[in-house]
Order: structure tokens, then sequence, then C-alpha cells
């Protein structure tokens, strides 16, 4: 039996140790993983509670980012709850492995501190791999700093588990930006975490002998769209678990979480729509510029898939709105940022139809400051003044050199 | 039901594919076939002809139509030393308490492992055209070869 782990009100962690901490209490039958940075303190956090006999289950140290997701799937299709953690590289390897687990309907956990993508080799954090996952068929939340990495890791396991749900769920910090800045951090007890997330049911479990059944069927053309179509249906009615667990933890905690966060909205004229810990850069250039008499609001997909279009819609349906710029932290590989083209769609059907322009910013770990958040603001209260977009529609932000970017508004 | 080991029982009803097609709502969560009807504890001690497999076992399906050459078994030469059955990939050799008693043609691929692995000589097992007749082929077995001196 695992011992209880002695926790104050208020803990000083960073994101790594609270992710590992809330996996510490969800009690995780199996643990495989290959750590790697910037996420690699989750794994030996969680290791160091196994030796110390804070932990029940097994840890298993595999050869490969790719093993450590098929012993995931493997564990977890024998009827366990599961859980690993990575990043950048590691991610890549088990992307393979991470469209088994969604199309084999395996609750895993996989906490991600996110990090750039090779060529060239780079630790720090941008949002690379987090992107690299987006069709790969899990729930995907976005902790913006270390309380919320503790929260949405005990989320992910109610809603991934969910019978309703079924599938895999990741929890996105920033690498090094969260996962290694120490704040204060409200953890629940062991005894009332574990609760919240409540005991594992097992589904089609392997090790149900009197139910022997196969995994990992192959279907060809007369069955894989049908299998593709239920999946794809569970994960978009998944919103509806998803919103259900984010308000039983404020009945919890009182701490209040949407699937799509928005700061200062009601009234904006521009607003600035990002992911991760950029999201609190924003909200606080758009303080500032309040106070300077412009208008600035923040919308932040706190849940990335399934991608929340009506409540994007919704955040963006207001009347006084008139220029959005779309922050992408990640290099777009020949096309507009995956959040841009995303967030103007949703855009695309409000009635105010505001402006839309594309950044990408941060990439490798590039700072991102409040002066640059209130440079881009101040960018899209020119575009509201002239009734166009004055710039290039898609913009990089803080890289060196000549401007770069792409596309302008026609205009008859 | 059971008819045997040899028997047709639920082996090879249909041709692999056949099934009912069934629409997104009604297929199974994550792709998970049952194997057998009814309660499967005990089944590592069940005889393959008293099982009840499930509509989804492969067992019930027969890919015999894959097959372009064909395993035929000579009782006479046999010595029951059991190395087809150890090596055959699709199961398809079906034994007994150690005695050879017959082919799989619902699941046999006609490989030719089975073949390639007989110790007799001549053979207990050779590969003949898919559509030979099985006396005809016994008919046809070689005789004994002499060791080369």
């Amino acid at each position: 039996m695992a011992k209880e782990f002695e926790l104050n009100e208020v803990e000083v962690w960073d994101g790594n140790y609270a992710a590992s901490q809330a996996l510490r209490q969800a009690q995780v039958d199996v643990v495989a993983a290959y750590p790697i940075t910037p996420s690699t303190p989750i794994v030996e956090g969680y290791g160091a509670y196994k030796a110390n006999g804070y932990v029940d289950g097994e840890v298993v140290m595999v050869e490969s980012e790719h093993a450590a997701m098929s012993g995931c799937v493997g564990a977890a299709a024998a009827g366990g709850r599961v859980a690993t953690a990575t990043s950048s590289q590691g991610f890549a390897l088990m992307v393979e492995v991470l469209y088994q687990a969604s199309g084999m309907r395996l609750p895993i956990v996989l906490t991600v501190a996110n990090r750039a993508l090779a060529a060239p080799l780079n630790v720090r954090g941008d949002h690379s791999d987090m992107y690299l996952g987006r069709d790969s068929g899990w729930v995907q939340l976005d902790a913006f700093n270390a309380q919320e990495a503790y929260d949405m890791t005990l989320c992910a396991f109610k809603i991934g588990e969910h019978l309703d749900v079924r599938l895999p769920v990741m929890v996105h910090q920033d690498g090094f930006t969260t996962s290694h800045k120490a704040q204060n951090v409200y953890p629940l007890q062991d005894k009332v975490a574990y609760d919240f997330i409540g005991d594992y049911v097992p589904v089609d479990d392997m090790l149900d002998f009197s139910r022997a059944v196969t995994h990992g069927a192959q279907t060809e053309e007369d069955w894989h769209f049908e299998h593709k179509a239920r999946q794809h249906k569970a994960l978009m009615e998944s919103r509806t678990v998803i919103d259900d667990v984010f308000a039983k933890l404020k009945e919890l905690t009182g701490r209040e979480y949407k699937r799509v966060e928005t700061y200062m909205m009601e009234d904006a004229e521009v607003a600035i729509v990002a992911l991760g810990s950029s999201v609190e850069t924003a909200i606080l250039a758009a303080q500032e510029l309040r106070e300077e008499g412009l208008n600035a609001g923040v919308v932040a997909p706190r849940c990335f898939r399934p991608f929340p279009f009506d409540l994007v819609r919704d955040a963006l349906d207001v009347p006084t709105l008139k220029a959005v710029a779309c922050l992408d932290k990640s290099a777009p590989g020949g096309a507009m940022g995956a959040l841009f083209n995303e967030v103007s769609a949703a855009a695309y059907s409000t009635k105010s139809r505001p402006m839309m322009t594309n950044f990408i910013y941060g990439l490798g770990g590039r700072d991102f400051s409040v002066e640059e958040a209130k440079r881009i603001f101040k960018e899209q209260k020119a575009h509201a003044d002239a009734g166009h977009i004055t710039t290039d529609i898609q913009q990089f932000s803080g890289v060196r050199g000549p401007k770069l970017g792409f596309f302008q508004t026609r205009r008859g | 039901m059971s008819t045997g080991v040899l028997g047709e029982n639920k082996r090879g009803l249909r041709e692999l594919g056949a099934e009912d097609k069934l629409g997104w709502d009604e297929v199974t969560q994550g792709v998970v076939l049952t194997s057998f009807e009814g309660d499967s504890s005990n089944i590592a001690h069940t005889v393959v002809e008293d099982r009840e497999y499930s509509d989804f076992n492969t067992y019930t399906a027969t890919v015999a139509s894959w097959r372009v050459l064909k395993p035929v078994y000579n009782r006479d030469i046999c010595i029951d030393c059991q190395n087809c059955w150890v090596w055959c990939p699709d199961t398809s050799i079906i034994s007994r308490d150690k005695q050879m008693l017959g082919i799989d043609y619902d699941h046999c691929k006609g490989c030719g492992v089975c073949v390639e692995v007989c110790p007799t000589n001549p053979k207990s097992l050779l590969m003949f055209g898919e559509s030979k007749e099985i006396d005809e082929a016994l008919s046809e077995w070689p005789e004994k070869k002499k060791k080369e001196k």
C-alpha cells in the first residue's frame, strides 16, 4: 500500500514537479518511460516516489519513446491506468504509437513539456511537438503555468477514462518556461485528489480471461472508415465531459477552467489568440494597454483538441472586435500557422468577422516579451483604424534580419 | 454440435471479409473483437471442436482461396514427429494426442514450410497443385531415395 505524501496547503513546485505529483496521486498502474529534456523530471520524480514507497504501480524503463508508448498501449489494453511523459524528438518518435493508442481507445495520459523539433537541435520550448500531435486523435489540454499543469493532469485521467470518452489525453506545458519555473501551487491532499479522479474502470481488458478479446485488429477499405468516424465522434463529444470535469474541479478547488479562456474580451477592439505561457504575457500587455486607452483582450484555447470551434467563435463574436492576431509558436512548414487557420475558420462564421493576422514567434525558446505583445496589439489597432490589414497577413515576430512576411489583403 | 476435430464445426464457415457491413454507430469501440461466445475462462483447456468461436474469430473464416499449391499428407509414411505442427505458421496442422490427423485446408495458405521441415524419406507431406485430387496425389508419391555414397 502506497504511503501518503505529506503536502502543505501551498507548495513551491515547477511544472514538471506538479505533473509528477499529479501522476503519483492518480496511483498509475504502469508508467513506461524514456526520459527526455525538458520533461525528464516528471519521470525522475515519479521514479523517486516509486523507490520511496509512494507508488504501488510499476515503472518500466524502456529503450526508446516508441517503446515507451508501446508499453503504455500494452499495459492499457491489459486493463491498467497508464501514463508517461515526453518532449520534442521523443514525442516525434512516439507519433506512430500515439495513433494506435487513440484508435484502440486506450485512455493513456501523456504529460508533455513542449520543446522545439530539430534540426537544428534545440532543447528549448516551442509548440512544434504539441502541433505534431494535433491530428493524432488525442485530447490535448494546455496548461499555462505550474498550477494548471497539476490541475490539468488530474483532469486528464478523469476525462480520458470516462466511459463516454475512452481516449488518450495529453497535458501540455511550455518547456522550461513552465516546466522549470517554480511557482506557488495549491495541491489537493492525496485522498482528495484520488477520489476526484476515481478508481480505474477497465474496458475490454485483456486480463479479463472470461472474455477473451482481440486488440489491434486490421481493417481495410471495407471497415476502416467506420471505425475512424466513430473515433472522431467520441473525440468531438468529449467536449461535454471536459466541461463537466472542469466544473467538478471548480467545486473542489474554486479554480475555474474553460475549454477556451477569455480575458477582457467583452468590449475588446483588438485581440491576441495564443497558447501556453505566452497567454499570461499577452494578458499583462493587454492590461497595460487598457490603462493607455486601448481595449485589448486575449483568447486562449485551453483545449487544443478537440478544437473548440464553437467556443472560439463565441469568444470572437464581439461587436466591438476589429482585428485579431493569432500567435503560432511552431514553424508552419510552408503554410499559415495552424492556430491562425483554425481560429480564422471559426471567426469566419461570426457576425463581426474581425481582420485576422498571423504571427510566427518564439521558435526554439526565443523570448516573447510584454513589449512585443503590446506592439502586436498596437498593430492590430492600426488595422482597425485603417479598416484593412496594413501589414503582411503572416509575419515573423522576434526574428533577427529584414522584416519577414507573406500575403497581403486584396483590396478593390 | 461438435463433429470432431477433423469435422467442419464452425471452421471456415465464410470467406474472410464477407461479414454484414455495419455503420459507424454499430462497429465496436477501439476495433476490439471478442474471440469466443460466452465465458472463455477455461478456453486453454477446451479442445478446438468444443470452443464457441465468435463470428469475429478468424477460425470461422476461410482463406483457402489465397492458396495456389496445397500440402498433401501421407499417413503411411508419417512418423508423428510433430515437426510440421510446430513449424506451421497458421496452426493448420491438425494433431491430437501427438498423432498427426491432417491439414486444415480452410486456413492453410500453401507456404510449404511443413514439407520443408518433414524429416521422413520420402516426405510425408508434399506440395501439389490446388486442383489435384488427394487420391491422385497419393498415387503419385515418390519412392524412398537411396543414400548417395
